[in-house]
């Protein structure tokens, strides 16, 4: 089995990253991008039947800082 | 007194951690992460500066799972002296032992030169050789030196007086100017300048020798 993990960044913690990709679209011409966040995709290839409270404690313990970073799983 | 540097792949500045050690009078052994335990009778730990791990997913977040972590953890758990610098302190908020995060710089550039700091605490065995409100230069070399804390967390922070050091010009968008804070039992510092790159006249400057000496003298003494 496979599983996709997202994370990125909590709602308001200033991401600088984002911020630099949203003016470089600006200046490339693109009005109108209001807001740009950056994430990542974690895709996990899983022994079958691996719960999803499992993936979830491998994202708590590694994979996301919850501190600063939410995560969701998408199990495919 | 008796001090154990961590060597992890990436680790890059183990060996002046070592020399700054030694010149303060510390008995210094060189541990390397797959080591599952520190050596006996180990007074302070310290975390040096680096790329642990190529930074891969998180800066000091593989770091924290190495096995010699947990020995590190447990030894800060029994009261134990911790010190991270740099790639160091990023590892102590990985592991939980400090909190807070370490975010890429606010203006997106890996910033190396020496800054000035102000000491605000000298309540803790790291600075007890300066006086609060002391002025001291330490080089900075980092990426991702943005410390970032909710705000709850930051009240009891500054409540507690556990900020150890801040900038006098923010280099990197830490909140409310953070260079280092201490823990709880104040026997764990992390912090992104170097004082280990401040001991000798040839660094360009000298400042970060108290630090060492205190440390040092304090541990002695315990």
């Amino acid at each position: 089995m496979k599983a996709r993990v997202h994370v990125m960044l909590k709602n308001g913690v200033l991401d600088p990253q984002g911020e630099a990709v949203r003016h470089a679209l600006g200046s490339l011409g693109f009005d109108g991008v209001e807001g740009v966040r950056q994430g990542k995709i974690i895709e996990l290839d899983l022994a079958d039947g691996t719960s999803e409270a499992t993936i979830n404690e491998m994202c708590d313990k590694l994979l996301a800082n919850t501190v600063i970073e939410s995560y969701q799983v998408e199990v495919l | 007194m008796r001090a154990a540097v961590i060597v992890f792949p990436g680790s890059n500045c183990d060996r002046d951690m070592a020399v700054a050690l030694k010149a303060a009078g510390a008995d210094v052994s060189m541990v390397w992460h797959k080591d599952a335990s520190l050596p006996d009778g180990v007074d302070l730990v310290a975390i040096p500066g680096g790329f642990s791990f190529g930074d891969y997913l998180r800066c000091g977040a593989i770091a924290a799972q190495s096995p010699i972590c947990k020995a590190v953890v447990a030894h800060a758990d029994r009261g134990g002296y911790v010190l991270g610098v740099c790639n160091g302190f990023q590892v102590l908020t990985e592991t939980g032992l400090l909190p807070g995060a370490l975010m890429r710089n606010a203006n997106l550039k890996f910033i190396c030169k020496p800054v000035e700091l102000k000491v605000e605490t000298s309540d803790s065995a790291f600075t007890e050789a300066y006086k609060a409100g002391d002025h001291v230069v330490y080089p900075v070399a980092h990426h991702d030196g943005n410390y970032t804390v909710d705000d709850t967390t930051l009240g009891a922070l500054q409540g507690d007086d556990r900020i150890a050091f801040t900038y006098a010009a923010n280099p990197n968008g830490s909140v409310a100017d953070i260079a280092g804070v201490l823990s709880e039992n104040r026997r764990v510092l992390g912090m992104m300048p170097h004082p280990e790159r401040a001991v000798d006249a040839g660094h360009g400057g000298t400042d970060g020798q108290a630090l060492f000496r205190g440390l040092v003298g304090q541990l002695a003494k315990a």
